[in-house]
């Protein structure tokens, strides 16, 4: 799993959870919620899907990365990998 | 107020005395509430109407579906478009109760010219009838959890704002950004009446200036309300699913469960002629009552008590009435039941006569008394009674004097109707409605 695989995982969930948002041109680096109209009901509904659709636990006190797409990959990579290992 | 048996400022003072506290004031003594909008989805139609034309053709909306472990269900199922006023994300956060409110909110709001943004909207109330609400949703989180060995961590965060009682009335709050009292009013199947008489009765309070009110119904979307009706033996089947709900006929064998919705925007009267708007028809008198005497079996007497109740508190004789819709669900022990006190109330009335709206859209369980009202409210302009239908063998014990069948009744006219839903663990209500006249 790359960053950029991980990246594209992260926006197949926020394309459900946010069906009226144009994702085409999301900026990486940018705070997802300072482009989309994204609250924290969300969030944890990112957090949910990542739980259902591929294993992975988020706790709370590491919420604050999957503020953007590329803190996302940061902080997801590793763990799709470590799953991956398993 | 269309006032037969007593002169219209006699009756309408009885009615609004008989509410009336000791210090209130006199908006609540001497207003006159009348419906100036409707926003309905049915499962023939999704505005008046539509509604209308299907039910003067005789048009039924009753059709089969697959639902989860009970399997093929004749069921009234409604198609109107909820992307008309909501976005996808609130759809898929929402409920199904949440979007027919919101679709029938907006639409009431349009068809009577409101201006939301000309009003204080603290001073609009919601007032929202149901049945039940969050079986739905709690039986889709549960069959989720299946999926994941019942472990709740699966279990979802939008499981409660689903499932509060008053989902529907606040999902149309946020939608329209109406900021005054929205809540649901649990009346059983007796809660489309319900809902309209709170709304009635905060007008007549003062607590609001304009009331958005009816019933709505996601029933169709729960396993457990069909399989809980075929396990008391009061669900219908019929090889032809246009054919399964049939009150009054010999061969009737249960309830066929439908979705839908239908709220009124209402008024005090002189709101309504202050801003110049087309007036439907006036909540002329109501009356709720319980039977106290079992959970699902319904009671004739005390039917008949809630009917003539309402009759009093608005000053009407029974000949008063023109058009009877009748509750009936089509179960063989109810639909009796219900046709013993209307003939006990209405049997020496030749002018009066009887319908169903049931037999075209299935049980629309809350919203059924709102929605069967807009089944008859038309009947004011075009003077025709609606039809029952699929009374292929009339059961002997349901033989109403004046029942309409099959084809729609022309009369000279209609000047009020009366609108019976009743519900489980005995609830009762009637509501008359009658033609504007100043």
């Amino acid at each position: 799993m790359t960053k950029e695989e991980c990246k594209k995982l992260v926006l197949d969930i926020i394309a459900d959870i946010a069906p009226d948002e144009d994702l085409s041109d999301i900026k990486p680096d940018v705070r997802l919620r300072d482009q989309l109209q994204l609250d924290s009901m969300d969030f944890l509904d990112i957090v949910m899907e990542l739980r259902k659709r591929h294993g992975i636990e988020v706790p709370e006190a590491d919420y604050i990365h999957l503020a953007s797409l590329d803190s996302c990959a940061d902080y997801l990579t590793p763990k799709f990998q470590a799953l991956a290992s398993k | 107020m269309v006032c037969i048996g007593l002169t219209c400022e006699l009756a309408r003072q009885k009615f609004a005395g008989l509410h009336a506290a000791q210090d209130n004031t006199a908006t609540m003594q001497t207003s006159r509430i009348v419906i100036t909008g409707a926003g309905l989805t049915s499962p023939i139609g999704n505005n008046l109407a539509e509604m209308r034309a299907s039910l003067l053709a005789g048009r039924s909306g009753i059709e089969f579906i697959e639902l989860r472990y009970v399997g093929q269900v004749p069921a009234g199922v409604c198609r109107f478009d909820p992307l008309k006023y909501q976005k996808r994300k609130d759809v898929r956060v929402g409920t199904r109760a949440g979007s027919i409110s919101i679709y029938c909110a907006n639409e009431a709001i349009a068809d009577a010219g409101v201006d939301l943004d000309g009003l204080d909207r603290e001073r609009v109330g919601i007032y929202v009838g149901t049945t039940e609400h969050g079986n739905v949703e709690t039986e889709n989180e549960i069959y989720n959890l299946s999926q994941f060995n019942y472990d709740t961590k699966f279990w979802s965060h939008h499981h409660n704002p689903r499932t509060v009682a008053n989902n529907p009335a606040g999902e149309a709050s946020l939608n329209l950004g109406i900021t005054g009292p929205a809540y649901a009013i649990g009346a059983a199947c007796a809660a489309g009446n319900a809902g309209i008489i709170q709304a009635a009765q905060m007008l007549r309070l003062g607590e609001v200036d304009v009331a958005i009110a009816g019933g709505v119904s996601e029933s169709i979307h729960t396993f457990g309300i069909f399989a809980a009706f075929r396990s008391q033996g009061a669900l219908a089947s019929h090889e032809d699913p246009t054919k399964a709900s049939r009150p009054f006929d010999r061969k009737r064998n249960g309830i066929v469960v439908s979705e839908g919705g239908c709220l009124y925007v209402l008024e005090r009267l002189e709101d309504a002629l202050a801003r110049g708007a087309r007036i439907y028809g006036e909540v002329a008198s109501y009356h709720i009552n319980s039977d106290a005497t079992d959970y699902v079996l319904p009671n004739a007497t005390r039917q008949a008590a809630c009917m003539r109740q309402a009759l009093k508190k608005g000053g009407f004789a029974p000949g008063d009435i023109q058009i009877v819709n009748m509750h009936a669900t089509s179960t063989p022990q109810g639909d009796i039941q219900e046709c013993q006190a209307v003939k006990e109330i209405f049997g020496e009335s030749p002018e009066t006569w009887v319908n169903n709206t049931k037999s075209f859209i299935g049980h629309a369980m809350g919203a059924a008394g709102a929605l069967e009202l807009a089944g008859n409210l038309p009947a004011f302009e075009d003077h025709l009674v609606h039809p029952t239908i699929n009374v292929e063998d009339l059961d002997p014990d349901c033989s109403v004097p004046n029942l309409v069948l099959d084809k729609p009744r022309r009369v000279n006219r209609v000047d009020a109707l009366l609108n019976n839903s009743f519900g489980m663990l005995g609830i009762n209500s009637t509501l008359i409605i009658t033609r504007y006249t100043d």
